[in-house]
């Protein structure tokens, strides 16, 4: 089942003739013909679509939260800024796929009453703001994006935004402080961006996944859409298969798949032969499974029972010759470097778990350094402004419960049994 | 005067860009790249310009040019080569390729070659995870990295 990948080995994909004759720009004459504004809401909202970008938030519920009258501009940003450790969908589609893209950005602002939409992209994707930029600039030679847009009266226009190294311009709030120029640390919410966005105006950010998903839904019918994957997650999903796995790459799957499939069938199993030791199953952000947790079925719910969440889908699988003490450290080195310094918790609390697992996974371990991983990650947990504290901290919980004795192991022996990769350096500029 | 530290098209690109934007100041991020294109770092008379050209308080383009890490406040080597080492590309060894691009340049991590050549600096995750270990040498992505590689890439830069 391809419904975002379909075309992606086409040659000359990128260009706007050969997206066309793949069938391309169909659903965008179809939203403006057959749906008005308001009946398209109620056609995604109906698909079951959510959010890619993380929490999963119904796609269309998000929508109808934007107010119907407003003396401000409705504005939409498209969510680019792809940079949680284990996930590059977004990219894929950027990159080799742009108008389905801009298509899915041309419906959803069509919806929503959108004049000016943004693409938020992370600085880092040079390339692949060259390639939107090209696309944008097609879309709009064929009379998609401009002025009175296939004679319907209404206005767009699409502009590429850059950031600059910052994964937590990825959070909306972040991202939108970005977009007007600022430092990108999070607003507090509420308000919340459908109501107070950017420029104080109503403003919808989606993740550029969920975005490419429109036009197939505008094509086929949401009953179609909701017809794959599970009742409460439907559709595909994009699996970003990283770490010590066979085939590594991004595979397009309905949701539910089984874990234990998806690594073993898709992604080859584990290289060299060897044993499964962990999954991290939605980005780095996520809860890790152990390799006797991985039948579970990779859709929201199931995740969610098995303590651990979908998450961006970035599927990051660790053999047996790793030390977890040490993955966890890099993990926390990472956090640490992306903390926005703007609330105490995680500004302190992230750097002081980095130093106490990098002393650990040194071999000179204290006695109480597990007690305080976790009151420390206990106390950023639920006490920060956005998710990105929550984000370091669970990990850290997961990691030292469910690996306890690896952990134990190196405050007893005061060194790392692994020993393969020493912890030189887990960040820096 | 500072005004000369750019060229005419690079100053027309910023005010292009600055004039898509309903505020002036939404341009800083996209017109702070250009600058940095342009004089290699952003200098405190780049930085100056730019808050001139976009009617903000210095300090303020001074905040954002600290905050983001691909802003550079201090001149760099021609080549800015950075190695990813989060958790996937360190699952594939990225650590061994910053070791061995340092031994290879003779350059500590965060520094730069006495000829000014190379810079080397270690990055988060780069959206490359399926491929790594991974690196960035100014725009470019270089992916699946092995010492072998490394040299070949090295080896073919202008
Ligand atoms: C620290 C942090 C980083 C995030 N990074 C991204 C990102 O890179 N891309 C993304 O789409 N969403 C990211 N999100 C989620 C966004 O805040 C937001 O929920 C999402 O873009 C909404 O789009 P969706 O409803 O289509 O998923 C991040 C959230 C947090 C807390
Ligand atoms: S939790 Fe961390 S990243 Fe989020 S706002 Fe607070 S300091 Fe910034
Ligand atoms: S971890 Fe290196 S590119 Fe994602």
């Amino acid at each position: 089942m391809q419904i975002l990948l379909a075309n992606l080995d086409v040659p000359g994909q990128q260009e706007i003739e050969t997206y066309i004759n793949g069938g391309g720009y169909r659903g965008l004459r179809k939203a403006l013909a057959e749906f008005t504004p308001d009946q398209l809401i109620e056609e995604v909202k109906k698909s079951g679509l959510r959010g890619r970008g993380g929490a999963g938030f119904p796609t269309g519920l998000k929508w109808s939260f934007v107010p119907k009258e407003s003396s401000k501009p409705t504005y939409l940003c498209a969510n680019a800024d792809e940079g949680e450790p284990g996930t590059f969908k977004d990219r894929v589609i950027i990159e080799k796929d742009p108008h389905l893209l801009i298509e899915g950005i041309i419906i959803a602002s069509y919806a929503l009453k959108v004049k000016q939409a943004y693409i938020y992209i992370r600085g880092e994707m040079i390339r692949g703001a060259e390639i939107l930029h090209q696309a944008v600039n097609q879309a709009g030679e064929k009379g998609f994006l401009g002025r009175d847009i296939l004679g319907s009266g209404w206005d767009l226009d699409v502009l590429v935004h850059p950031g600059a190294g910052a994964y937590i311009c990825g959070e909306e709030t972040a991202l939108l402080e970005s977009l007007e120029g600022k430092r990108g640390q999070p607003r507090v919410k509420p308000p919340f961006p459908a109501l107070v966005g950017l420029y104080n105006s109503p403003t919808v950010i989606n993740n550029v996944e969920t975005l490419a998903n429109l036009p197939a839904i505008v094509n086929s019918g949401a009953a179609w859409f909701a017809g794959i994957g599970t009742k409460k997650s439907t559709g595909t999903k994009l699996f970003c298969l990283s770490g010590h796995i066979n085939r590594p790459g991004v595979v397009e799957l309905p949701m539910g798949i089984p874990l234990r499939e998806l690594i073993y069938e898709h992604g080859g199993g584990i290289r060299n032969g060897r044993e499964l030791k962990a999954v991290i199953p939605g980005g780095s952000s996520t809860p890790v499974l152990k390799a006797d947790e991985i039948d579970v079925n990779m859709d929201f719910e199931s995740l969610a029972a098995a303590g651990t969440m979908l998450g961006s889908g970035g599927v990051i699988v660790i053999d047996g010759t790793t030390c977890m003490v040490w993955a966890l450290a890099n993990l926390a080195g990472f956090y640490a470097h992306e903390s926005c310094g703007q609330c105490t918790p995680c500004r302190e609390g992230v750097p002081w778990i980095r130093d106490i697992l990098t002393r650990l996974e040194a071999g000179r371990g204290r006695a109480d350094d597990l007690e305080i991983l976790l009151d420390v990650a206990g106390n950023i947990s639920g006490n920060t402004l956005c998710p990105l504290g929550d984000a370091a901290a669970m990990p850290v919980e997961s990691f030292v419960t469910k690996f306890f004795d690896e952990f134990k192991g190196h405050i007893d022996g005061q060194c790392c049994p692994f020993k393969a990769q020493p912890l030189s350096r887990v960040a820096s500029g | 005067m500072s005004e000369m530290i750019f060229r005419e098209e690079a100053l027309q690109e910023m005010e292009r860009i600055r004039n898509r934007y309903p505020d002036k100041r939404a341009a800083l991020i996209p017109v702070l790249h250009i600058a940095q294109r342009e004089a290699g770092y952003l200098s405190s008379d780049c930085k100056e310009m730019v808050a001139r050209l976009l009617d903000i308080p210095p300090v303020d383009v001074e905040g954002v040019a600290r905050f983001y890490t691909m802003f550079k406040n201090r001149r760099m080597g021609r080549y800015l080569i950075q190695v990813c080492t989060t958790l996937p590309c360190a699952l594939m060894g990225a650590e061994q390729m910053v070791d061995y691009l340092s031994h290879k340049l003779n350059v500590k991590v965060g520094g730069t070659t006495a000829d000014e050549r190379f810079s080397l600096v270690t990055v988060q995750c780069l959206a490359s995870c399926g491929t790594g270990p991974a690196m960035m040498i100014n725009g470019d992505h270089f992916e699946n990295l092995t010492p072998e590689k490394i040299d070949n890439i090295l080896a073919e830069l202008p």
